[in-house]
């Protein structure tokens, strides 16, 4: 009767999601009174491996010859694993939607995305989600004996334990069909869904030439650059960058919006955000009524303050 | 080439959503609905896959009557016929087995529908169609060229790409980068002429199995009000973010 936990790494490494998924299911298994198992992906070193215990995990069964993207040989390997497993938790990453969803159908068992919280209720199992681009948050019954809960990314946030985790090393199942001829990780720079914080911009910002500013705010707070959807559009920045409701939704610490007016679709992108901060020149933009902190001035004038600002503080 | 293009009717992007009955059910009144962001990409990429080597595409949505109105849109963009299954999707697993019923019993080559709907954000039924269908899947698909009979693929992995290839057939999750925001096509009035009289078949559900079910809905809190900065003192926004917010 353990919590499984799906592990996945990057190129040999965890990263918070993971981490955060391995806290949720640490906590969920308080409440059920049973143990944590972790399943991972692709070649990990046992250093790392050995970094779930520190989350709460038991044991992690770490399958080196599957690959992550291979969605039908993961699910199959998942399956063959839930003999006595009632709770299965994902993080929110694209990979983990590969292969959740085919495990529902597998196990015939109820699945819930973008969880917020931990159940309210174990029996049946109720839990929090958000809903609608986050503009809801929706309570949700699971009516099946096996749960499958995708999370919402920093909702939960870590939990450290401490503890240690004994490693198994297991067989791959059959392949799938797919063929992967590897992966490219955009390095040197945070990603936005990993980012505590994020510095955006929008089309205040009058062109493309003066992202300048925007990264080296970004670069001189550790932080992860965003944009909004007209500037992706127009092509000033990679749609990569996009946050909003068609685009990425995030939920870092910090969201600075710089020369965003913060539309409705924005907002509802950016509005899990733990603090957000707005620079606009119109003091009626609707982001001044979502934003904790707000200052009513010019971009180019106030960020090249900011930066100078910033730098006595590092100091 | 045979391509099944899954459609979500949602609110628009711009609406602002309520809920009716003790805020157990999305109060649709006022509402103007569209196709699902992330499944127009996919239907547009479809029709530039039709055009290039031919073929016939269909879009299959799950509703009631009301979802009409953005299939009959889908017609006029160009697709060949539509199929409604007609239930009100309770959860995505009643949603993704009435499709994958039908298209059990109606093979297609290429099977594509977007990322996530807008409205419950599930992101579960295409996988959940290539699981019941016994399909390879690849998900937040930003990437696809045919050659022959096999699919060139690119996904996105959270802050990186992975690239792969499949033969065809295949169920795909789709999202911006399968086409540009720029391809994306307005019916002309020739095309809103034409739908009209392409097929647009009802076919009812073969069960209506829900595993999950919802119990209510709120808003997120309100913000407590914004605490403006003059901009002539920007010195003091860092202390606020340090000291009050305690963000940096």
């Amino acid at each position: 009767m353990s919590v499984l936990v799906y592990t996945e790494n990057w190129k040999g490494k965890f990263r918070k999601s993971t981490f955060e998924a391995v806290s949720y299911a640490s906590e969920s298994a308080k409440l059920l009174r049973t143990d944590v198992v972790a399943l991972s992906f692709g070649e990990v070193t046992d250093d790392e491996l050995s970094k779930l215990g520190n989350y709460g995990a038991n044991k992690v069964l770490s399958a080196s010859g599957v690959s992550k993207g291979d969605s039908q040989a993961t699910s199959n390997l998942f399956a063959e694993h839930t003999k006595d497993v009632n709770l299965i938790i994902f993080s929110g990453t694209n990979t983990a939607k590969m292969i959740a969803p085919r495990l529902a159908i597998k196990l015939k068992a109820g699945i819930v995305s973008n969880v917020i919280s931990l159940p309210s209720n174990t029996s049946p199992l109720k839990v929090s989600r958000k809903a609608f681009s986050g503009k809801a948050i929706e309570k949700t019954i699971i009516n099946t004996d096996k749960a499958i809960l995708t999370l919402a990314p920093n909702a939960f946030g870590l939990v450290e334990s401490g503890g240690n985790c004994s490693i198994e090393k297991i067989g791959g199942s059959q392949k799938g069909d797919v063929n992967i001829k590897g992966e490219e990780i955009a390095s040197g720079k945070v990603s936005l869904a990993e980012a505590e914080i994020i510095v955006s911009g929008g089309r205040g910002l009058k062109g493309a030439e003066n992202w300048g500013m925007i990264e080296e705010l970004a670069d001189l707070l550790g932080a992860a650059t965003a944009c909004s959807k007209p500037v992706a559009d127009i092509g000033w920045r990679p749609h990569e960058e996009h946050v909003g409701q068609t685009g990425k939704a995030v939920a870092p610490n910090l969201y600075i919006a710089i020369g965003i007016s913060g539309a409705i679709q924005h907002l509802a992108g950016v509005n899990s955000s733990k603090v957000m901060v707005v620079i606009n020149t119109d003091p009626e933009a609707p982001f001044f009524k979502a934003a904790d902190y707000g200052i009513v001035g010019d971009a180019f004038q106030v960020v090249p303050k900011l930066i100078e600002e910033i730098k006595k503080f590092k100091n | 080439m045979k391509i099944a293009v899954c459609i979500s009717s949602v609110p628009d992007t711009t609406s602002k959503i309520n809920f009716t009955e003790n805020n157990s059910k999305f109060d649709s009144s006022g509402i103007q609905f569209v196709i699902n962001p992330y499944d127009e990409f996919g239907l547009t990429k479809a029709m530039m896959l039709k055009e290039k080597t031919g073929g016939h595409v269909t879009v299959v949505t799950v509703g009631d009557v009301s979802v009409e109105t953005v299939m009959r849109k889908a017609l006029a963009i160009g697709a060949d016929s539509a199929i409604r299954i007609n239930t009100i999707p309770v959860d995505s697993y009643s949603t993704a087995n009435a499709i994958a019923t039908y298209l059990k019993e109606n093979p297609v080559d290429l099977i594509i529908a977007g990322r996530e709907s807008i409205d419950y954000n599930g992101g579960t039924v295409p996988g959940m169609i290539a699981e019941i269908l016994n399909l390879p899947f690849v998900n937040a698909c930003n990437g696809l060229e045919m050659d022959g009979n096999t699919a060139n693929l690119s996904r996105e992995i959270d802050g990186g790409k992975e690239n792969l290839s499949v033969n065809l057939p295949l169920v795909i999750g789709g999202q911006k980068g399968l086409v540009e925001e720029s391809d994306l096509r307005i019916p002309n009035m020739r095309g809103i002429m034409q739908a009209r009289s392409k097929p647009l078949t009802v076919v009812e559900p073969s069960s209506e199995i829900s595993l999950i079910s919802s119990e209510s809905f709120e808003k997120p809190a309100e913000k407590s009000a914004c605490k403006l900065v003059d901009a002539g003192n920007v010195g003091e926004l860092v202390d606020l973010l340090h000291n009050e917010a305690k963000v940096i």
